[in-house]
């Protein structure tokens, strides 16, 4: 049901962008207005969306750890993995946002031969994710040759480096084919595990259908279905300077590109590729763990009325002298 | 709000650089690139048939791709006439047809080449032709 309902939603914005150019003629439309839109939708729904975490208050630390937390000084305490100090909470982080440490912690549950359970470490989730997101920064990376003039020194390196093989011309990139391999798993993942099968919905389908679409697109356009690369940063170097020109010749497969990628733009804040963000504000991963030493106030707490034992002598001290009580102050 | 100046500093930062197009390019930004086709190869050709391999149009978008079916053409296949659709006949070689007439590399070639940031690995075998100057 998601998977259809998804499959049918990108196939449909692709129809959209190709009638809407093919037959309608709207360049301006889907080459100026849309990705304009859409670039505003994403830059202030990730602005609006962080802003609205940031005000959940975190009143304590949540230690979800795997390590030793630093108490006694001859227990060896794990300084990353249960970091204690801000140097060890970075750590940590650039460990998470760069190789996806936790993730590489999965392990699968099988009940095997007999009422058992057998725990086994998978790591293919993790493999597939981190080749899909490195070779998304990297495509990303190179594109940044289409919105700079001149362009900056690290595209072209990455450009050689990526077409390393020297396969065909244009050259084949091993991060087109690792991609677009990365994305078909993550999509195989989630038909063919009948667990994981069962809790995917529409919205994890659906940017995974809308990613595959743009690489495959991108990937027609370089290869296949040739279109005016110089037209098309004539384009957009025009829409960096508010001065949006559309040059003739380009073809409709790029505005189809670019059309799934402004639909992936503006979901991008309202989906679960919040992610992106979210990492970073994950309360279980930035915080260090020094509930032992530092002592977190919780911020809501209202102010307790608080009767002292002073206070109550001075209040009752007659009485209690009266019947024979112990007072400390005569 | 919670940690608000490092969520701050994190939101400023990410938001500048998804912007940075925007502000960093500055008025080279609306620059095309002018590829020259007044070579003396080219002034040769009769007015009305200073015309390239195939259409303009064609070429622009497709050159790589042709560049690359004649190269496998000629060193697999060992063809090495190339008939164009308006049925002119022209002899399959990068250095010795394309270069002939394009014979200004440094600003035909280069031109779109340096704009679009990219740079064909060719040269480290096949020669360019020698310019003067520039
Ligand atoms: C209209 C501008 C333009 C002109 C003129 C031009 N090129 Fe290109 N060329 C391009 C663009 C743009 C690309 C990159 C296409 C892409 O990335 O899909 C390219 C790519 C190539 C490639 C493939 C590069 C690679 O490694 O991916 C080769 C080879 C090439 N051009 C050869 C030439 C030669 C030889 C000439 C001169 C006779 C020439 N081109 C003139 C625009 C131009
Ligand atoms: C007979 C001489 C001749 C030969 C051979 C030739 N060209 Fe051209 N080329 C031209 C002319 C003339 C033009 C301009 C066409 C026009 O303006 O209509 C041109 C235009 C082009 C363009 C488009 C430039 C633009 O401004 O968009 C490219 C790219 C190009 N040639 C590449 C090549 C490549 C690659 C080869 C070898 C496969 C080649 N040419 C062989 C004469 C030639
Ligand atoms: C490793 C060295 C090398 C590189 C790099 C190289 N070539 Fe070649 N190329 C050759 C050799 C050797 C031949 C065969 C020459 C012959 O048989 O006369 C050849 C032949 C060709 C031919 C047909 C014959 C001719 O005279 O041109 C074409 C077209 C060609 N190459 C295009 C290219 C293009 C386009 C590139 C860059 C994308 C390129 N080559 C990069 C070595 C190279
Ligand atoms: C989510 C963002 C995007 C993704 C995942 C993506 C993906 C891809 C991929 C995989 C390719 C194949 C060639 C390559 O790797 O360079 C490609 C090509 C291309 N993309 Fe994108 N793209 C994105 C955004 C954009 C945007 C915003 C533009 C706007 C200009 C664009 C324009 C192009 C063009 C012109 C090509 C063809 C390049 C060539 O012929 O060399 N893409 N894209």
């Amino acid at each position: 049901m998601g998977l259809l309902f998804s499959f049918f939603a990108v196939a449909i914005l692709g129809v959209i962008a190709f009638v809407g150019v093919r037959s309608i003629h709207l360049h301006y439309f889907f080459g100026v207005i849309i990705p304009y839109l859409a670039f505003a939708v994403f830059i202030v729904g990730i602005a609006f969306r962080v802003l609205k975490w940031a005000r959940v208050p975190v009143p304590f630390r949540i230690p979800t750890t795997a390590g030793q937390e630093k108490s006694f000084p001859w227990i060896k305490s794990s300084k990353i993995d249960n970091p204690f100090t801000s140097f060890g909470v970075i750590i940590r982080m650039a460990l998470e946002v760069l190789v996806f440490r936790s993730l590489f912690r999965n392990t699968k549950m099988e009940l095997r031969d007999g009422p058992q359970f057998t725990y086994g470490s998978t790591k293919w989730l993790w493999m597939a994710g981190l080749a899909f997101h490195w070779t998304f920064l990297v495509i990303l990376t190179r594109h940044l040759r289409l919105f700079f003039e001149p362009v900056p020194f690290f595209v072209e390196i990455l450009e050689t480096l990526d077409g390393f093989f020297q396969v065909g011309a244009p050259v084949l990139y091993i991060t087109d084919l690792i991609f677009l391999g990365a994305v078909t798993f993550l999509f195989l993942r989630r038909v063919i595990i009948p667990q994981v099968r069962y809790i995917s919905l529409a919205s994890d389908y659906f940017p995974l259908f809308l990613i595959g679409a743009i690489g495959t697109t991108g990937v027609l356009m370089r290869y296949f279905l040739k279109t005016d690369v110089v037209g098309i940063k004539e384009l957009m170097m025009g829409l960096i300077t508010f001065n949006p020109v559309i040059p003739a010749g380009i073809g409709t497969i790029f505005y189809i590109h670019l059309f799934l990628v402004s639909a992936l733009f503006a979901y991008f804040p309202m989906s679960k590729l919040m992610h992106m963000a979210g990492v970073f504000m994950s309360p279980t991963r930035n915080l260090a763990n020094n509930n032992r030493a530092a002592l977190h106030a919780n911020p809501w707490n209202y102010p307790v009325k608080a009767h002292t034992y002073e206070e109550y002598e001075e209040e009752f001290r007659d009485k209690m002298k009266s019947v024979g009580l112990p007072v400390e102050k005569e | 709000m919670y940690n608000g100046g490092k969520i701050l500093l994190g939101l400023i930062i990410f938001i500048s650089l998804v912007t940075a197009p925007f502000w960093l390019s500055g008025k080279q930004a609306t620059a095309k690139p002018d590829p020259k086709i007044d070579t003396p190869e080219i002034l040769k050709l009769p007015e009305s048939d200073r015309q390239c391999v195939e259409s303009k149009a064609y070429m622009k978008k497709e050159h790589m791709k042709m560049l690359n079916e004649w190269r496998d053409w000629v060193v697999r296949d060992g063809v090495t006439v190339y008939t164009s659709t308006t049925g002119k006949q022209y002899t399959m070689s990068l250095q010795n047809t394309c270069m002939k007439c394009h014979s200004n590399k440094k600003n035909f070639c280069d031109e779109c080449h340096n704009y679009a940031a990219v740079s064909p690995y060719c040269w480290t075998c096949h020669l360019e032709p020698k310019e003067k100057g520039l």
